[in-house]
């Protein structure tokens, strides 16, 4: 094997939190609490309980004794759920913020992609935004008037390099900035899920220059959901489960660790999961997927009627739901949203937050799927649940016509059709 | 660095290209325990993200502002006319023997520079904690690249201040009456001992308001207190001499005096003054790295 680029021995990262919405600490609460204290803890001595510093103070690991190696020219996907500890470690390994405990060393420059476009400033121009913020990455001055043309090429700006940022779509905002971040020409390269942005065409040239930076030899940790991605662009494959290595191998075999991992779901309870994303006003508390005839299941037929309840914890203005149904390795196949109206949809009045989504003829082929549930409400997103549940499609029948299983494992869709064929 | 290439097997399946590697360097992450060095070799390595930094902060300052720059003369020019009207002409007070806004305003151009810095300075932190949260740079050429875009301001008025001078006769001109002296070597020592305490309180407070956004709060407060114990609606000679060094424990104290010495010539020599001054500007410089130092070890965490 070549040279190691990344050895991790014991890495553990012990978060504080407070109440989920804790964003920043008050002084002056910091002060009464210093001063209560004591009292609080006199208090419990008194009742009989073991009290201590650390019940003051609740902590988390977000990693726990992890450990491993990577050498130079390997391409890595990181996986797991949501609050497993990927992007903590990556975050440990850009340096941004400190492990708790061991330690990493790293063997060249590291880039990271842990958010393309920060740093950016919407009065600066295209332009001034390039070396803004590729010195910010670490680039030389230097480095990036030689690149510069390059940059701006792959950015498709064109004679918009001279307008503040501010100007942009999101689109051109988006591109500009994965453009600098991806000619930064690391020797090890940190990507968290930057794929999901921009448009079609342009997330296939991010993948392609993705590619060229692993062709070219280059060490790359890749954090994805997207479990085809990964397995197309990887060779080697981590997955975490709160904090902790569960497999490390190839890809093919660390997929199908994740996939049981997620197969777990099935028997937990939606309202008692903690892997989630968003403000946390109102959560989803309950999920129910069921068939034509308005019995649960978790296995429907192509082509039938299927109905999704979600349950919402409470209220809020302007509360929405929206779900994802993705394909056994993560690829977003549709979405759904309740904040965008349709002139069938109804509201009710019964008293509860819930949703109700109908499909009329369920379009998938069959196979294993996952829904990814999101709720707004508030204007911010409050909470995004991956892998809410998962569901197997068999066999069945859309408008009289026979569905069976698809020859290639890697197809999804279905349509209504008909055929005009030749009279034999 | 090249003659040490060496081969890497590819372990990517999209070809089989041989790259060549030199050796690299080794960087170690680990938990900094105790007092951290400052790493000031860090923020070397970065000093083009310095400027860059600076130079961000000159451009965005006034963007969207009718008057631009020309805030840096309004904001310490119109102070010293307020000031002129109510302590100079209503309340009487002296001025050393000079004409009293030249006598504040030259106090107010490097004071306006240390309010500024200390105002923006502490919040450049929380402006950009998207860019702290994601991306690893030295977070000290933050503070520092703002404290450093302040002079630019600080030379507007300080042009300004040049042509009141003009005005009321302290620099060379056709009808000269020459107050201006050697001692105008010294300026370049008084304006790093603004710059230095600037730096320093900037460092502490907005390294506080990362995890602590109260300090935006008391800013301003800060501010205003900091200004009346400063000499600079009045002059630090109506304080006598025992209690005088205890109004150097403030550094803005020796610079607004010594500008004033250096300019207009009035009897605020160096003395004893200056020097504790110094120290304490040194002890707020050395003691706010190291804090910031401390608390850039869970910046990422608490922003």
């Amino acid at each position: 094997m070549g040279q190691t680029a990344i050895r991790i021995e014991q890495m553990s990262k012990e978060y504080h939190i407070g109440g989920p919405q804790k964003t920043y600490d008050r002084l002056g609460y910091q002060v009464v609490d210093m001063l209560k204290a004591p009292f609080r803890r006199a208090g419990k001595l008194m009742r009989g309980q073991a009290g201590g510093a650390a019940e003051l103070d609740e902590t988390i690991w977000a990693l726990k004794d992890v450990s491993f190696e990577i050498k130079h020219g390997e391409v890595i996907g990181i996986i797991g759920r949501n609050g497993a500890g990927k992007s903590t470690l990556l975050k440990i390994l850009s340096r941004i913020t400190e492990p708790t405990e061991g330690y990493a060393d790293v063997y060249g420059r590291i880039g990271s992609l842990l958010e393309v476009g920060t740093g950016f400033h919407p009065e600066l121009t295209g332009r001034e935004n390039i070396f803004m913020n590729g010195a910010i990455l670490g680039m030389t001055r230097k480095e990036i008037d030689r690149k510069f043309d390059e940059i701006v090429a792959f950015s498709e700006i064109g004679k918009f390099i001279d307008t503040p940022v501010k100007h942009y779509s999101s689109g051109m905002y988006v591109r500009l900035a994965f453009a600098v971040a991806a000619h930064l020409d690391p020797e090890i390269l940190l990507v968290d899920e930057v794929l999901a942005v921009g448009d079609v065409a342009f997330q296939r040239k991010c993948l392609g220059k993705m590619g060229d930076v692993a062709k070219a030899g280059r060490t790359v940790l890749f954090v994805s959901h997207n479990m085809a991605v990964i397995q197309t662009l990887c060779n080697r494959g981590i997955c975490l489960r709160s904090g902790g290595v569960v497999a490390d191998g190839p890809i093919a075999e660390v997929v199908q660790e994740y996939l049981r991992d997620l197969e777990q779901f099935k028997t937990e309870n939606v309202a008692d999961r903690k892997d989630r994303k968003g403000w946390g006003k109102v959560k989803l508390i309950d999920l129910q997927v069921s068939d034509g005839e308005g019995h649960p299941t978790t296995l429907l037929k192509a082509g039938s009627p299927v109905r999704f309840t979600f349950d919402v914890s409470g209220m809020l203005a302007n509360l929405s739901c929206g779900f994802t149904i993705l394909d056994d390795l993560g690829q977003p196949l549709a979405q759904f949203k309740s904040d965008v109206p349709g002139p069938e949809d109804t509201q009710r009045n019964d008293g509860r937050v819930r949703f109700i989504c109908d499909i009329d003829e369920l379009m998938l082929l069959p196979g294993r799927y996952r829904l990814d549930v999101f709720i707004r409400g508030g204007g911010e997103r409050q909470d995004l649940l991956e892998a809410a549940t998962l569901f197997d499609v068999e066999i069945g029948q859309l408008r009289g016509r026979q569905i069976t299983a698809p020859d290639n494992q890697r197809i999804s869709m279905l349509m209504p059709h008909r055929w005009q064929s030749p009279q034999s | 660095m090249d003659s040490l290439k060496q081969d890497i097997p590819n372990a990517s399946k999209l070809d089989d290209v041989k790259p060549t590697y030199p050796d690299f360097p080794m960087i170690q992450i680990k938990p900094s325990k105790g007092w951290v060095s400052l790493r000031l070799d860090e923020v070397w390595k970065y000093r083009e993200l310095l400027v860059f930094f600076t130079w961000r902060d000159l451009k965005i300052r006034y963007k969207q502002t009718v008057l631009g720059a020309s805030w840096a003369i309004i904001q310490p020019f119109f102070t010293m006319i307020v000031f002129s009207l109510f302590f100079g002409r209503l309340a009487g007070i002296p001025s050393d023997g000079v004409p009293y806004p030249i006598f504040s305003y030259t106090a107010l151009v490097p004071w306006t520079f240390f309010a500024n810095g200390l105002m923006q300075g502490a919040n450049v932190l929380v402006n950009n904690s998207d860019m702290i949260r994601k991306i690893y740079f030295p977070r000290l050429t933050m503070p520092i690249a703002t404290v450093l875009a302040g002079l630019v301001d600080f030379a507007l008025a300080f042009i300004v201040l040049l042509g009141m001078m003009v005005v009321y006769h302290f620099l060379p001109s056709a009808n000269y009456d020459i107050k201006i002296g050697l001692n105008v070597l010294w300026l370049p020592m008084f304006l790093l001992l603004a710059f230095v305490t600037t730096l320093g309180v900037t460092f502490w407070l907005s390294a506080m308001n990362a995890q602590f956004r109260d300090v935006r709060y008391v800013v301003p407060f800060l501010v205003q207190v900091w200004l009346f114990l400063t000499p600079i609606a009045y002059p630090s000679s109506l304080v006598d001499m025992p209690w005088r060094l205890l109004f150097g424990l403030n550094p803005m104290a020796g610079v607004v005096e010594g500008f004033r010495w250096v300019l207009l010539g009035t009897d605020t020599a160096p003395g004893p003054m200056i020097i504790v001054s110094s120290v304490t500007a040194v002890i707020l410089l050395v003691s706010g790295a190291f804090y910031f130092r401390k608390m850039e070890r869970v910046m990422a965490d608490v922003i």
